[in-house]
């Protein structure tokens, strides 16, 4: 599904002065709150005790207890209370879809429909530290331990940094260029701005015992075997690596079809992504964050037309109600009840998609053939595992790889997290696997020792 | 539409809210724009002897509480820096073009009745309605002895109201400091010596924060501070009670009292009527949002006032004093519970954790899945309120009386108390 052509090409000079302006494309979505804002908001936080939000964190951040660090003017405390349980506390603090975890929790939200900003707050406390370059750990004593993680997003390196301050030596393998995993790759480039991803994962690596060997992948060169036999534990931090591809796609491929997440890791790793042609008509299939992402880059790459095509309702949707209503504020159309059942094509290049509408799930006969023309379409229905052929294969159900409570796969001394084991394709969940990971792991190097 | 004129002390103004001396009545020009904002009556910023004193930069200091600005505020500014006659010729300018309302002087000379001798009769001509003794400033002045130094001091409270009285036909307004241990001491010293009226309170000695950088009191002049003059919202207790104890006083019955610390609303300064003031002084709250506060001030009072049937400041000046009553003469066998509504619980747990912490572990919680719901324990709860108080959402947590069988005791009937006297039958 790879975009034979180019898509990169000079746009006219209008279009690069409207990019520069103040609804840049690639502006901050949600802008830092200033020192005054932060303390308002922070004083709108009641301190519940045994607070809901805090439950509702998947790292079970002391939501209460950094607030009020930050309302007492006491940053670096607020700071270090976040990344003591999320490493990757500032790039959640952008990423996270708080309305439907911390932030809908918040008792603020049932007493008046506003919740304290949690997210904005963790922004503003992480922001501080990384501003001045204050490492907030020390390592352990070296422990003489040393760890195999592969992968260098947000799960591989939250348990690296993890491991690393408990005295483990850590070498992470990365199959592509940069370290950051999705951070770097998949998220829409107005969610995580002035290359925070990379600056992030240099303020963890900084803290030492880490070390990253890239173009490193599972496979023929680097067998799970060996790295069983060369380190004292594994972590599988893999993401998915494949995207899954429409059904009624044909085999040849087609000018202006493609999958969203390659549209969004080129954007991503463009060194001039304004210069990106989107397309005129985009038409954006799936229901996801992935999908919104794709579609919003689209309209502000200045796509004239762009549609989200998903196959059931608006509840259905992976992406949340604010994802979807910040989506169409942005100009997205978004369609439901549209299966797609064939491409359109003209002289080799994408012209359409044919889509059968209807409710399955009322019964009602999708029966009704809608075609939609379209110069570009993007696939968002999804990603998966794929692994190459291994030497040994930790146990998979439902192309997931399968774990216990301490993400422990079914390969003794092989751990697992992130988005390649079941559970919410979340930067927040995959922080919180690698950190259970590395608590599993250092207690069985501590049981080693003994 | 309720009246809200008074005549305090001889005084007529045509509302109850005055401002305090202090710098918004320090020259014409600020006290013509209260007057044009509908202010009942001024007290000029205090007046001295020549040549005028020196001020100092910066002056104010304030206490900022979980984002509220100016919760408490201080200043370690002195009476006027301008030349005597600049402000008695700007007295009688103003009083000549305001004839209705209130226009009262305040007034710190040495004290010697040489000195109060020569300035009396001056401001006396200025045609203003009457004079304020300062006697409540209790920083820098004092240093000199004067204003809180006097005020501390009955005998001399006594002494120099008397030469007033003397030596002018003005009605005479003791201001009080509340840097004393025992209120009434000079309230009645005053009345000893003939005062008209008592006003309270002038303001708490004070240090409102310390600058952690420049290892100073804030505010900081050139690296070092002093104490200063507490006022704001927060000492709006403090003068409350103040204010009640006087008015409860049998010794100074009949005597009025102008009601200052802290008042900022109307509501404010119905509380302070209520214990008795016959006028209220106001000037934290115009130094932080400007005159216009007032329009609110009289038309909150006048609603309330309607409201409640009362057609002018009289109707209830002095209604709650006599409830305010000392504790031995409470009702020992009075019992409320807590009552939590659950329909307008937001689950935030602080009344939970404020009780099971710090009172009676009256308050439990029910887990249902995410879901909690707080529950009082009654036969725990001993109706402290604390929980009522930590909530923060108005109504969700009330305090319900309970049916006692039992008739009224106090402590001075209670068993428990080895000098009960036996209820009269």
């Amino acid at each position: 599904m790879d975009e034979p052509a180019s898509i990169t090409a000079t746009p006219p000079a209008d279009e690069v002065t409207s990019a520069a302006g103040p609804a840049g494309l690639f502006s901050d979505l949600h802008p830092p709150l200033s020192h005054d804002e932060a303390l308002v908001e922070a004083n709108r936080c009641y301190f519940c005790f045994d607070a809901p939000c805090l439950h509702a964190c998947p790292t079970g951040i002391d939501i209460p207890g950094f607030i009020r660090r930050i309302a007492t003017g006491n940053l670096k405390g607020a700071a270090v209370r976040i990344l003591e349980e999320n490493s990757f506390g500032g790039s959640c603090a952008r990423v996270c879809p708080t309305e439907i975890l911390c932030e809908q929790a918040c008792v603020r939200r049932a007493q008046e429909e506003r919740p304290v900003k949690i997210g904005l707050l963790q922004r503003h406390a992480t922001d501080w530290l990384m501003d001045r370059q204050i490492q907030p750990f020390q390592r352990a004593p070296a422990s003489g331990k040393c760890v195999a993680v592969v992968g260098a997003g947000p799960a591989g390196l939250a348990c690296a940094h993890r491991l690393a301050r408990h005295g483990h030596d850590v070498t992470v393998f990365e199959a592509r260029a940069k370290p950051g995993g999705l951070n770097e790759y998949g998220i829409a480039a107005y969610k995580l701005v002035d290359d925070f991803a990379q600056r992030e994962v240099a303020f963890l690596l900084a803290l030492g015992g880490i070390r990253i060997e890239y173009g490193r992948a599972l496979g023929a060169d680097l067998t799970l075997g060996a790295l069983r036999r060369d380190f004292d534990a594994v972590f599988l931090g893999l993401g998915l690596a494949g995207v899954n591809g429409l059904s009624c796609a044909p085999e040849a491929p087609l000018v202006g079809l493609r999958d969203a997440v390659g549209f969004i890791a080129e954007l991503r790793q463009a060194p001039e992504p304004r210069h990106l042609m989107p397309g005129r008509r985009v038409i954006v299939i799936g229901g996801g964050n992935t999908a919104i992402d794709a579609a919003v880059q689209s309209r502000r790459l200045g796509a004239e037309d762009v549609t989200i095509a998903y196959r059931r309702g608006p509840a259905e949707m992976g992406a949340t109600r604010w994802e979807q209503d910040f989506a169409r504020t942005e100009g997205v159309r978004i369609l439901h009840h549209l299966t797609p059942v064939g491409l359109v094509a003209a002289g080799g290049a994408v012209a359409g998609v044919e889509f059968a509408h209807g409710r399955p799930d009322t019964a009602q006969p999708a029966s009704e053939r809608v075609t939609l023309p379209a110069d570009r379409v993007l696939i968002a229905i999804g990603q998966r595992l794929d692994l190459p052929v291994l030497d040994v294969t930790p146990r998979i159900v439902a192309g997931r790889i399968v774990v216990d409570a301490n993400c422990e796969t079914s390969l003794p001394g092989v751990f697992a997290g992130g988005d390649c084991v079941a559970g919410q394709d979340l930067t927040v969940r995959a922080v919180q696997d690698g950190k259970v990971a590395a608590e599993a792991i250092h207690r069985r190097l501590a049981d080693l020792r003994e | 539409m309720a009246d809200l004129s008074v005549n305090f002390a001889s005084i007529r103004a045509p509302n109850p809210f005055w401002l305090a001396s202090a710098p918004p009545t320090d020259k014409e020009y600020n006290v013509v724009r209260a007057f044009r904002a509908g202010w009942g009556g001024v007290v000029w910023k205090t007046l001295g002897e020549d040549p005028p004193i020196v001020n100092v930069s910066s002056r104010y200091g304030a206490v900022s509480y979980a984002g509220a600005r100016m919760a408490g505020f201080s200043n370690i500014e002195l009476i006027t820096d301008r030349p005597l006659e600049v402000n008695l010729r700007e007295i009688a300018t103003v009083k000549r073009d305001w004839p209705d309302r209130a226009l009262v002087v305040s007034l710190m000379v040495p004290c010697t009745e040489e000195s109060w001798k020569r300035i009396l009769p001056r401001v006396e001509a200025t045609g203003c309605d009457g004079i304020e003794l300062n006697f409540g400033c209790p920083h820098g002045m004092s240093e000199r002895g004067m204003g809180s130094a006097v005020g501390q001091v009955p005998e001399y409270v006594e002494m120099v109201t008397r030469w007033c009285k003397q030596h002018s036909r003005m009605p005479v307004i003791v201001k009080l400091t509340p840097n004393v241990t025992d209120i009434r001491a000079p309230a009645r010293a005053a009345k000893r010596g003939g005062a008209d009226a008592l006003s309270l309170i002038n303001t708490i000695q004070s240090i409102v924060a310390v600058d952690l950088d420049t290892m100073a009191p804030e505010p900081v002049v050139d690296g070092q501070g002093t104490h200063g003059g507490y006022c704001g919202p927060a000492v709006k207790p403090i003068a409350l009670r103040m204010v009640a104890e006087l008015a409860r006083d049998p010794e100074l019955a009949g005597l009025p009292i102008s009601g200052i610390g802290g008042i900022s609303t109307w509501r404010d300064a119905a509380e302070f009527i209520a214990l008795g003031a016959g006028t209220v002084q106001v000037c934290t709250a115009v130094m932080h949002r400007g005159f216009r506060i007032i329009e609110e001030m009289q038309d909150g009072l006048a609603n309330w006032m309607d409201e409640k049937g009362y057609a002018g400041i009289g109707s209830f000046l002095g209604r709650a004093v006599p409830n305010f009553v000392h504790w031995e003469d409470l009702n020992l066998d009075y019992v409320t519970k807590a009552r939590i509504d659950p329909a307008l619980c937001i689950e935030c747990g602080l009344c939970h954790i404020a009780c099971e912490d710090t009172s009676h572990q009256a308050i439990a919680i029910h887990r249902d899945g995410v879901r909690r719901r707080f529950e009082v324990i009654d036969a725990e709860c001993v109706g402290c309120n604390l929980c009522a108080h930590v909530c923060p959402v108005s109504g969700c947590i009330r305090m319900v009386a309970q049916e006692v069988a039992r008739p009224k005791r106090t402590w001075k009937q209670h068993p428990n108390n080895p000098d009960r006297r036996e209820a009269a039958e």
